[in-house]
């Protein structure tokens, strides 16, 4: 029952790193979920899969640095006091 | 030192004349007949000034930060949130221990914003939640000290972890209504009052598993829940749902499947919360 936000925190930057290693080329467009594949006309409204693929790539590109950032401290951190 | 009172007289005084700001050189005119070190250090012009512009940097910073925290902190927002009033917080209570009789759920509007909750109790609020959060974390603490298990850094884990399980449900929630394409017109502190009314249930559950037990826990646990699990589809029903299917006429098409899903899932989860919160308390 030890689940602190501290684990939440740790837990929250280690799903957004697994989105951010998705890699476009070798492996979305393999499983049919890269982002040119996706887009469906003007139609009525986007299904489930185009908007996780949606999401998927607004994730890439908006934490890129960010998570650099964060990684870095977060691995400066956990160095120094375990 | 000077006695007392000669310096209180020289303290206030030497504040009043260095807290006029803008009269810097002021500080010359300062009567130089006491020698305690205070005043002496007051009087000076230097320290005037560099007390001045301390205080003119302060009023800045304030300012700033009360423009700005605006953007972190929906601060009037909020204040919506906590217009109660006794009368509502009653009916409310009332309303999630027996939400069986209840006919309208509609939140009612004036002039396209929700009226606040004191003049209607269907409207979310944020008073029950967090008063209701507190009071879980200190019947924990009551809980586990009938059992002697009690210390104080547990008071902390309780807390924070019931925390984290309600900000993991805001996101999960937040993120299946994105994928759904719900437009909805509920926000995210909505959401976080609406979540925080299982905490009244979870209360009532663990007081009563201290007084009778645990058939009491088991109990009131059971009628709480089941409750809570009505209230939230009925309430997150008008939220989610299109307008014709809120009104109780099952419209067909995967979307609206889709969404009645959501909900279903959203109350489910309530009562299994409440059971993972509270069953480690009682025994």
């Amino acid at each position: 029952m030890a689940f602190t936000l501290y684990s939440l925190l740790q837990a929250a930057l280690l799903c957004v790193n697994a989105i951010a290693v998705l890699h476009e080329e070798r492996f979305l467009k393999n499983i049919g979920w890269g982002t040119d594949q996706g887009i469906g006309g003007f139609g009525e409204e986007p299904g489930i899969k185009s908007q996780l693929m949606n999401l998927i790539r607004s994730v890439r590109t908006v934490m890129r640095v960010p998570l650099i950032i964060v990684n870095s401290i977060a691995i400066v951190l956990l160095l120094l006091f375990g | 030192m000077a006695d007392p009172h000669q310096l209180f007289d020289d303290t206030s005084s030497a504040q009043s004349q260095g807290y006029g700001a803008q009269r810097g050189p002021s500080g010359l005119g300062y009567p130089t007949a006491s020698a305690s070190p205070q005043a002496a250090f007051l009087a000076d012009p230097v320290s005037n000034m560099a007390m001045a512009y301390g205080s003119s940097l302060a009023a800045q910073g304030k300012e700033l930060v009360d423009k700005n925290i605006d953007r972190f902190i929906p601060v009037t927002k909020l204040k919506y949130y906590f217009a109660v009033d006794t009368l509502y917080v009653g009916k409310k209570l009332g309303l999630l221990f027996f939400p069986y009789l209840h006919q309208d759920w509609e939140v009612q509007y004036q002039q396209d914003t929700p009226v606040a909750p004191r003049f209607d109790v269907n409207a979310p609020d944020l008073y029950i939640p967090a008063m209701a959060f507190i009071t879980y974390v200190l019947v924990a603490g009551l809980a586990l000290g009938t059992q002697d298990r009690f210390s104080p850094d547990l008071l902390g884990l309780q807390a924070s972890s019931a925390l984290a399980w309600l900000t993991l449900e805001v996101l999960a929630i937040l993120l299946s209504l994105y994928l759904v394409t719900v437009n909805t017109d509920l926000t995210t502190i909505d959401l976080v009052a609406f979540l925080g009314y299982k905490y009244v249930g979870m209360i009532g559950g663990i007081l009563m598993g201290l007084l009778f037990g645990k058939i009491g826990y088991y109990l009131v646990l059971g009628w709480c829940c089941m409750s809570i699990f009505v209230f939230m589809i009925r309430t997150l029903r008008l939220k989610i749902l299109a307008e014709a299917a809120a009104e109780g006429v099952p419209v067909r098409g995967a979307r609206n499947q889709l969404r009645m899903y959501l909900t279903m899932a959203v109350a489910a989860a309530q009562p299994l919360l409440m059971y993972w919160l509270t069953f480690h308390l009682v025994r």
